[in-house]
């Protein structure tokens, strides 16, 4: 009973004792809008990077070269507003080299057949070359960056008044939301998730059934690579300035978001929203840990050994319930 | 002679019975064949016997001493052994490597003694008479049939003397010679003494192996008969329950041509040139590496080809999401691997090729999807909790019918089957059967490809007989025998019919 609970339940349960851990050993701090609203905007980079993730992850793929394509983006724009581009062609500029970025992967992984791990391997390297070539291996700041640009970041919808200060729901934390509804209306509301779901399921059996796999994981890695660069350019607005290794941390986070929204699904599939909940329970912990004043590297310590933890029972629980599914087959004979 | 009685075995699941008091009796020397529809309570003996579940109640004594199945390695101990028909064997490496899989393999320091290791495999293969298959061979090289041989031989290198053989639907996946091999190694364990317990949907099989058959019904014993005892439509009305009658065979095809294929090539099919009418049923029939299976496969767009194929005058599409857009459907010969999604809900499986048709303005329509759903899995009465159910939870024969309704959605003008009741109990056949009548009634064209001659011959209309990838004729099925028709399969072009 408390196994199934625990299988069922165990990263909602963990979500709400983490909660609970904080709000006991930081009272006053930690439970209150504001933070939650900092948290929000913390997190508003990884959640793009996470949730459009989801996407190749649902195939059973996965992209590992999504924080130097954060970066890259990041870089890009920055070096083109130092030219004098506008606001606007900057950042479509980077983000079609997300796209482009991402094509280029789903070119590697489906139409050429290299494994995902070695494809996004090697572009993470050139990406990540590349970024340092266009930066001169420099920070890019100060008059680089457009107030427009960066404005954006500080930049919010009032929600209620404090005192003097109004509280604002952060433009970045809409832009994570707007990113996370898309991927959620893209995956679980139109054929091409559905069928996005059904290579994950069986590739081959995909195939023959009528699916256009090649282009399907062609296409789909296209959304991770723009989702890349639209959190390098979060990034990038956030704090001002680009430099060629910003986004380095995303990636190893959003896969381990994934994986963690992953053990609160039944079958242990992708799903968008779960992968949401794995980015909380990432941001909800440094957040807290931070103000606890804990050591970071102690902090890394924590974060890996929860997910060992998290992913562990779901792996435990499904291996108890996969033995059920096959009790429930000899009824059929 | 070792004896291993079941008696009052009952196995719950929940409220249902699975298993509802059985008796059973096996012997060494001996054939016993296990038979009954999908449900009847089959699967959950042989786990039982396996040790994977343990009864309810009953007991199991080997010999008169009462002994404990609890575990895979009790079964094992008292000389039991499983030959699943999803072989369970590792492809890249070679046969006396398989044979030794998971048992000790002769070494010396820790490395691997390789020429004692391939004696043993030789020797394991004599003893069944299985001297054409070479252990040195990379196991992919070995058909289906030889890879279950292989399997066998390797029970006679693992400790303990293994005496009882369980094998569930062994010729599912053979082609008619292999399966003839199969029952000459089956008689060679026979005649040293060891007995086998037979599980087969395939009638005629059992009716030539079985000294002795037991009939499940819903969980309980219905039959019991010796050799000789009984026939096919006695062992049919004891299985379901009730008697099936073969449809009467459909008067003339209409006129009109539907498919044109000329020069078709692919894979192991070299030469294929056939004018398929609409409504008419064509089998393809011929001996494993025949090209039976690529031809489907070469059809549906999954394999390159050459050669002209027109569907209605228009030459078919590349590609399997072309081929299905143009109105083919298709089922293929693995359901497993090549059909289902196992572990997504079967509502998945079952609308993929159809999602265009309940979307709109790119939006999947839930409520649509649900009728659709509901709609198919009554069409083939599908046995399923609910639409969310994971495939990999249904029985194969359901998982089977799961893959036809697919087939027979959105109005195909052509379809495509590859092996279509491999795995499905009599009466499933029988509905199936009526289902493919049905809509080649409407004037769909339907292919085929079956290792099982009979179902050819109660099927289609006419049968092509491919030999070494080459086609060698087409004969009607009216007044076609089996033995012909195998016999066709085996000689090439000299014996069989005219081409037309």
């Amino acid at each position: 009973m408390i196994g199934r609970l625990l299988r069922s339940y165990g990263t909602g349960i963990g979500i709400l004792l983490l909660i609970g851990f904080f709000w006991v050993n930081l009272p006053g701090t930690f439970m209150t809008a504001q933070n939650w609203l900092n948290i929000a905007q913390q997190i508003s980079m990884l959640v793009v990077v996470a949730a459009t993730m989801t996407v190749v992850m649902v195939m059973g793929d996965f992209d590992l070269s999504v924080g130097s394509m954060a970066s890259l983006a990041g870089v890009v724009a920055a070096v083109l507003f130092g030219t004098g581009w506008p606001v606007w062609a900057g950042v479509l500029a980077a983000l079609a080299v997300g796209l482009a970025g991402g094509l280029i992967n789903g070119v590697l992984v489906s139409v050429v057949g290299i494994l995902p791990f070695v494809a996004t391997l090697a572009t993470l390297t050139m990406q990540s070359g590349l970024a340092f070539v266009i930066s001169g291996g420099k920070t890019l700041f100060g008059r680089d960056i457009p107030a427009g640009f960066s404005g954006f970041a500080r930049s919010g919808v009032p929600l209620w008044q404090a005192g003097e200060k109004w509280v604002m729901l952060p433009a970045l934390v809409i832009v994570a939301l707007a990113v996370v509804a898309l991927v959620w209306l893209v995956l679980e509301q139109t054929p091409y998730g559905r069928r996005l779901y059904a290579i994950g399921g069986n590739s081959e059996a995909a195939r023959l059934a009528g699916v256009r796999v090649t282009w399907l994981r062609l296409t789909a890695f296209g959304f991770t690579g723009v989702g890349a660069a639209a959190a390098g350019l979060m990034y990038a607005a956030r704090v001002a300035s680009a430099n060629p290794v910003q986004g380095s941390g995303l990636m190893l986070d959003a896969i381990a978001a994934v994986f963690l929204g992953m053990t609160m699904s039944e079958s242990g599939q992708p799903r968008v929203l779960a992968t949401l909940a794995g980015v909380l329970v990432l941001g909800v912990m440094d957040n807290g840990l931070t103000q606890m004043q804990v050591d970071s590297y102690l902090r890394d310590i924590f974060v890996g050994a929860i997910i060992v933890l998290a992913v562990s029972i779901s792996a435990l629980g499904r291996r108890r319930a996969g033995a059920g599914a096959g009790r429930g087959r000899g009824n059929f004979g | 002679m070792p004896v291993l009685a079941l008696t009052g075995i009952v196995k719950r699941f929940g409220a249902a019975r699975a298993l509802d008091g059985v008796d059973i009796t096996l012997k060494g020397g001996e054939v016993h064949a296990l038979m009954g529809e999908n449900g009847a309570g089959k699967s959950t003996l042989i786990k039982l016997l396996a040790g994977l579940m343990r009864p309810d109640q009953g007991a199991v004594t080997l010999d008169g001493t009462g002994v404990a199945l609890t575990g895979p390695g009790d079964a094992a101990a008292l000389g039991l052994r499983f030959l699943h028909q999803e072989l369970q064997v590792v492809p890249g490496v070679s046969v006396a490597e398989n044979i030794y899989l998971g048992r000790a393999i002769p070494s010396r320091f820790g490395l691997v003694r390789w020429q004692a290791m391939r004696q043993g495999a030789a020797a394991a293969l004599r003893r069944l008479g299985l001297d054409h298959i070479d252990p040195a061979l990379p196991m992919a090289r070995l058909g289906a049939g030889d890879q279950m041989l292989v399997r066998i031989a390797a029970t006679l290198v693992e400790g303990g003397t293994p005496w009882l053989y369980v094998m569930d639907e062994p010729t599912a996946a053979l082609s008619q010679a292999e399966a003839e091999r199969l029952f000459a190694v089956i008689a060679g364990l026979k005649a040293e003494g060891a007995g086998v317990l037979y599980v087969s949907h395939r009638i005629e099989e059992v009716l030539r192996l079985a000294d002795r058959i037991t009939v499940l019904r819903d969980g309980a014993v219905v039959a019991r008969h010796d050799r000789g005892a009984a026939d096919q439509a006695r062992l049919i009305r004891d299985m379901t329950g009730r008697l099936l009658e073969q449809r009467a065979r459909r008067g003339d095809v209409a006129e009109g041509v539907l498919v044109q294929i000329s020069g078709l090539a692919a894979g192991a099919l070299h030469q294929l040139d056939l004018t398929l009418a609409p409504g008419e049923i064509v089998g393809i029939a011929g001996l494993a590496g025949s090209g039976r299976n690529a031809a489907l496969k070469a059809l549906i767009g999954a394999l390159p080809r050459r050669g002209q194929v027109r569907l209605q005058g228009v030459a078919l599409a590349q590609t399997p999401a072309a081929v299905w857009a143009q109105g083919v459907a298709y089922v293929p010969r693995e359901r497993r691997t090549e059909g289902v999604m196992p572990w997504r809900a079967l509502s998945e499986t079952l609308v993929l090729p159809h999602l265009r048709a309940v979307q709109r303005g790119g939006f999947l329509r839930r409520r649509v999807e649900q009728v659709l759903v509901k709609r198919l899995s009554a069409d083939v009465r599908l046995k399923a909790r609910a639409p969310s159910q994971p495939v990999a939870e249904l029985s194969g024969g359901n998982q089977q019918k799961l893959l036809f309704a697919r087939a027979m959605a959105g109005q195909p003008r052509l379809l495509l089957l590859d092996e279509p009741t491999r795995g499905v109990d009599v009466a499933a056949r029988f509905d199936l059967h009526d289902l493919i009548r049905g809509m080649a009634d409407k004037g769909v064209g339907v292919l085929v490809a079956s290792s099982d001659l009979a179902e050819l011959i109660a099927l289609c209309d006419r049968v092509v007989v491919l030999h070494q990838g080459v086609m060698t004729g087409i004969l009607p099925a009216a007044g076609l025998t089996e033995a012909a028709l195998l016999a066709a399969c085996y000689a090439g072009a000299s014996q069989t019919g005219g081409q037309s």
